[in-house]
């Protein structure tokens, strides 16, 4: 039984085969992914109510909130395939957390700046050196360091096991950027949705919030499978199959 | 391929992530009071924050405490942790979010008369998110 199943993910996870089916499933995630992100953003930047302290500035949280919660959840999802990269040696596992690190960067990215941004009106400064800016910095560096361990290293399955030796190493940041703001007295805000307690926020706000966080969560997933399929023809390039679709193009 | 191989690095997997967990626990721990970014008024009672150089102090600014100079960008206020509280003296322009019952976070030190002189004033938004209806819906329920 273990063995059949055995065989139906190596046969799954065969690159050639993720290419054929990663290619229908695109669609299905990049069409509902534009259709909740324009609809999100409406409802957030139009619709949702001012807040009795902010004012208007808060709406910046319709971006800078998931774009946060991605920069986490790429990079865990990095963390796994390294992981089942390097123990199963399973290549499309290497193959997703190498395309996942670019978007993950990115997401990290827009979050640091919107939050900056936010945080010159409402703190008073663009930049504090508190526990969650900080180990959210070091998130962003976790990335790059992914990245240029990829690209410098010439043979693949080396670069594939030092780089997801990286990532499985950084993983411990994450639980830190979490609880930062409750370990520690940070100047940024304790946790409003993602808490036990029921969510800190009006539901005309939290709505438009979370169909924006789930229009991120399809956009990555329509995008990771886009630079997934070209990892796939670079990494298979000298390989019958990928020669053969060239040749019908 | 051989069981073992892999079981080896499924170890090294778990070892790495035991290693880590524990490296950062013991050096966040160490480091503690540097990853602090504010004290509170009862650690500054307290004598937890330092005495040598320029630190953070932050709290709630006390309702009813707020004095502007009328003639100078000079403003007093207390803040609280709702257990102690202290005087704060500064001189500028502050945050938008800055209010009565607002947390704010002051970078500065004590002047010999126990007033803490702050050269920046930052305010600290909370989690509530709420259009002004509700929040004065609140306010009012709360004051029946």
């Amino acid at each position: 039984m273990i063995k059949k199943i055995w065989a139906w993910i190596q046969r799954f996870s065969s690159p050639k085969h993720f290419y054929a089916i990663s290619g229908k499933l695109i669609p299905w995630f990049a069409v509902p992914a534009f259709l909740l992100g324009i609809y999100g953003l409406y409802m957030g930047l139009f619709v949702a109510p001012t807040d009795y302290q902010q004012g208007e500035s808060y709406r910046i949280i319709f971006i800078h909130v998931p774009a946060a919660w991605m920069s986490m959840f790429i990079y865990i999802v990095m963390a796994i395939s390294a992981a089942i990269g390097l123990i199963w040696q399973i290549k499309l596992a290497d193959m997703i957390a190498a395309a996942s690190a670019p978007i993950g960067a990115w997401f990290t990215f827009l979050a640091l700046v919107t939050g900056s941004l936010w945080g010159k009106p409402m703190w008073g400064a663009y930049w504090v050196w508190d526990a969650r800016l900080t180990s959210e910095l070091i998130l962003l560096f976790l990335y790059f360091g992914y990245m240029a361990l990829q690209s410098s290293i010439e043979d693949q399955r080396t670069a594939d096991k030092a780089s997801g030796l990286l990532v499985i190493v950084g993983v411990v940041n994450i639980p830190i950027i979490h609880y930062s703001v409750e370990w520690w007295n940070t100047l940024h805000q304790g946790a409003t949705v993602a808490k036990f307690d029921k969510p800190s926020m009006h539901i005309d706000m939290l709505i438009p919030l979370l169909v924006m966080a789930l229009a991120a969560k399809l956009f990555y997933a329509a995008i990771v499978l886009m630079r997934a399929r070209n990892e796939v023809l670079y990494r298979e390039r000298n390989r019958q199959w990928v020669r053969d679709l060239v040749k019908k193009l | 391929m051989s069981m073992n191989k892999r079981s080896k690095r499924k170890l090294l997997v778990v070892m790495v992530l035991l290693g880590m967990a524990l490296a950062s626990v013991l050096a966040l721990t160490a480091f503690e009071e540097n990853l602090l970014y504010f004290y509170s008024p009862t650690m500054v009672k307290n004598g937890e924050a330092p005495s040598e150089r320029k630190f953070r102090v932050g709290g709630l600014v006390v309702a009813g405490s707020v004095e502007r100079a009328t003639d100078s960008l000079l403003v007093k206020f207390d803040i609280t942790d709702n257990a102690e509280s202290m005087s704060v003296e500064y001189r500028g322009i502050l945050p938008d979010l800055f209010r009565e019952g607002q947390g704010i976070v002051a970078m500065g030190a004590f002047n010999g008369q126990n007033i803490f002189v702050a050269d920046e004033v930052l305010a600290k938004h909370d989690e509530n998110y709420m259009p002004p209806e509700v929040a004065d819906a609140l306010k009012a329920a709360e004051q029946q």
